[in-house]
């Protein structure tokens, strides 16, 4: 990969290209941009700027969306 | 009842019993649960997604967020940053601005740390959110949380999780007389008669979550829910009779031999 970089998505560290966006890392991860909410360094991204803003060398993102849940539980997928 | 509706902050429920979606062994069978209970209000956590199996299924390809109102929670959160920074993921993940509100005290106990609470509120009312904030059975702090612009309090009838049912229905109840928003009885259910219970006192809607979900029938426990829920608005409405030490013959003693 050219003009490879570090980042951390979702607390995993990933090697990623620069110059790359948001949308790109998404579309890559084969995740629905509906009913997500992006974290870019703890600045929560609008959704219609998924696709200018790219992600840097050493940048945290945190990819967020709904799970099960009622009161307090840890949290479960399926 | 068909105009019995639960209206907060300009919304209108049809459902008086809210349902969250934790514990199902699998999303058909929380689909399933909720169905069956007639709740169209569901509660959702919000957490990373399962990016190395970005595969998995969604709950929102279950729940239809156009059929159910959604109501993310901030539930884990033990500080008013996190509470606050759920807040805004779950809105900026796109469904409202309505929050159900935990700022949290204690692992152990799961209780509100109500000095958070209202911190997080004021903060999170103020960027325009609907806050239903998860609350302790605390008639001063219902009191607080709805003069800073909550529009509806949920006390707790006992921890989550619990299922002891309503552990101080005289502080419940002196908050119903003390607040003029709605009152949603948030945790602590254990069976139907807690949830008519509640709805006796005069709650305006229940919330429950493991009482269903770890039934050994999820299934048939939504269905005794729903009509639990029913029932106590029904006998709400109606007026129970008042308690009295001694018998009063039902019938006349009159034409008697």
């Amino acid at each position: 990969m050219q003009n490879a970089i570090k980042i951390h998505v979702n607390g995993e560290e990933r090697t990623w290209c620069a110059g790359a966006t948001v949308s790109d890392l998404l579309t890559e991860l084969d995740i629905k941009t509906e009913r997500v909410a992006v974290e870019l360094n703890l600045e929560i991204l609008d959704r219609s700027a998924f696709g200018q803003r790219q992600i840097k060398d050493g940048d945290r993102v945190e990819i967020m969306s709904f799970i099960g849940g009622g009161s307090s539980s840890r949290g479960q997928h399926g | 009842m068909a105009d019995d509706r639960l209206v907060i902050a300009g919304r209108e429920f049809k459902s008086r019993l809210w349902v969250g979606t934790g514990k199902y062994k699998d999303f058909a069978e929380t689909k399933k649960a909720i169905e069956v209970s007639g709740a169209d209000v569901v509660t959702v956590a919000v957490r990373r997604v399962n990016i190395t199996d970005p595969s998995k299924e969604n709950l929102l390809d279950y729940i239809d967020p156009k059929k159910y109102t959604i109501l993310p929670n901030t539930a884990g959160c033990y500080t008013v940053e996190d509470a606050v920074r759920y807040s805004r993921l779950a809105r900026a993940a796109g469904v409202s601005d309505l929050v159900k509100l935990e700022v949290l005290g204690d692992e152990k106990t799961l209780f509100p740390d109500t000095a958070g609470l209202i911190e997080a509120a004021k903060i999170l009312i103020k960027e325009g959110f609907i806050v239903l904030p998860y609350t302790n059975d605390d008639p001063i702090v219902a009191k607080k949380l709805v003069d800073i612009g909550c529009p509806a309090v949920m006390p707790l009838a006992a921890p989550i999780g619990s299922g002891l049912g309503i552990r101080n229905p005289y502080n419940l109840k002196i908050i119903m007389e003390t607040v003029k928003v709605p009152i949603i009885v948030d945790a602590g259910v254990g069976t139907a008669s807690d949830a008519a219970l509640a709805m006796e006192y005069g709650a305006d809607a229940v919330l429950m979550n493991t009482a269903i979900a770890g039934a050994q029938d999820p299934i048939a426990m939504a269905e005794a829910m729903k009509y639990a829920v029913h029932a106590g608005r029904l006998a709400y409405k109606a007026g129970r009779i008042p308690r009295k030490l001694y018998a009063t013959a039902s019938s006349p003693i009159e034409g008697m031999l």
